[in-house]
């Protein structure tokens, strides 16, 4: 209650704990977005593997990593399609 | 078979090697078998906080290089029969150790003692996974500041990918003053931003500088706020569960008259 109070009459307003935590939380996006080289190798490995179940890829043109801006992390990929399987379903 | 237990920042200056004297000297004063390994290599520094600085005569790297056995190289502590110190070696080569050697001594060692605590470097080379070879689960520790939780941070993912799971964070160095100015981030928002669970909030107290004076860890002195909460964590170490310790006692409900007269005022 007297917290609330003193919060009211802006006492609590020239709190650089916010700022500190502001900027942590970006820089750990940032920071977590990092990926090693070993492990982004092998999702890449992965995903050819599953999306080739279903569509021939043109593995050699595929284009694959992490992007990022000020507080979005996106993996990004182009993988260009050779051919689509039309008969997946009918094999099973 | 006892447990090993690292201590671990990624940052220096925090408190590992504060923790470990702390921790392990509560256990052994809850009547288990404890002995700390300094990892330290050329920055020793638990010799001293134990106040055993004199006594050292083997070194790990004496041990993992097999200059002499294991039980030559346990000093004994001061105070707890059943408490040891393994020492790092001051003078010799970073990389005299390694990885697969910590294994195998963290092995003997915990088919010997309750608990195995073992005192990490700073940094994220070569000592960090000495240090980390043979755990089998690690303490984070950090301070309230952005520096250290983004190395606390980055420690955790290390810590996973060497399949050190779910660390437990240790939160030193509060200031229950600047916490309620909003001048520091406290442990809610500190576990707001790490996903870890919380294993104890550990005062800034001066008695950890005095207690470092003489070489007795603060855990022993009674009327010490941070000795308090290490023997709180020492307590959830050994399973027990503890309400987290109020620091912002000294700020009661006086504190808060005097800030409201204080208002008042203006
Ligand atoms: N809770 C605390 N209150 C006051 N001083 C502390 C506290 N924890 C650690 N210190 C001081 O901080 C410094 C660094 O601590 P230390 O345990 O050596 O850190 P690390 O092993 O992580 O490098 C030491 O001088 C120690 O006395
Ligand atoms: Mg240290």
């Amino acid at each position: 209650m007297l917290e609330f109070i003193a919060r009211m009459l802006g006492k609590e307003s020239a709190s650089s704990k916010m700022v500190a935590k502001e900027r942590l939380q970006l820089v750990l996006i940032h920071d977590r977005a990092s990926m090693s080289p070993d492990m982004l190798n092998s999702l890449r490995e992965d995903l050819i593997k599953v999306i080739s179940k279903y569509i021939d890829i043109d593995e050699a043109a595929l284009e694959f990593d992490l992007c990022q801006d000020e507080k979005d992390v996106a993996l990004v990929a182009n993988i260009p399609v050779i051919k689509m399987k039309r008969d997946y379903a009918a094999k099973g | 078979m006892g447990e090993v237990i690292v201590v671990t920042s990624g940052k220096g200056g925090v408190g590992k090697t504060t923790t470990s004297a702390n921790i392990g000297t509560g256990l052994a004063a809850a009547g288990h078998s404890v002995v700390l390994v300094d990892t330290d290599i050329g920055l020793r520094n638990l010799d001293v906080l134990m106040g055993l600085e004199n006594r050292i005569v083997y070194d790990l790297v004496d041990v993992t290089s097999g200059n002499c056995l294991i039980k030559q190289a346990l000093i004994k502590d001061k105070r707890f029969f059943n408490l040891f110190l393994l020492s790092a070696s001051q003078t010799k080569d970073k990389t005299a150790v390694n990885p697969e050697q910590m294994k195998v001594l963290a092995a003997e060692l915990k088919a010997e003692f309750d608990y195995v605590i073992i005192d990490c470097p700073a940094g994220i080379e070569q000592g960090f996974r000495n240090a980390i070879a043979g755990a089998d689960w690690a303490i984070v520790v950090c301070t309230p500041e952005v520096s250290s939780i983004r190395d606390a941070d980055r420690i955790i993912s290390l810590l996973e990918a060497a399949e050190l799971r779910n660390p437990k964070l240790i939160i030193n160095r509060l200031r229950p003053a600047m916490i309620k100015s909003g001048n520091m981030m406290d442990t809610t928002d500190i576990l707001d931003i790490l996903d870890v669970e919380l294993i104890g909030a550990v005062p800034e107290n001066e008695s950890i500088i005095i207690s470092t004076n003489h070489g007795e860890p603060a855990v022993m002195d009674n009327n010490s706020k941070a000795g308090e909460a290490y023997r709180n964590i020492t307590r959830r170490i050994q399973g027990e569960e503890v309400p987290l310790l109020n620091i912002d006692e000294s700020h009661g409900m006086m504190y808060r008259l005097k800030r409201l007269v204080g208002l008042g005022l203006h």
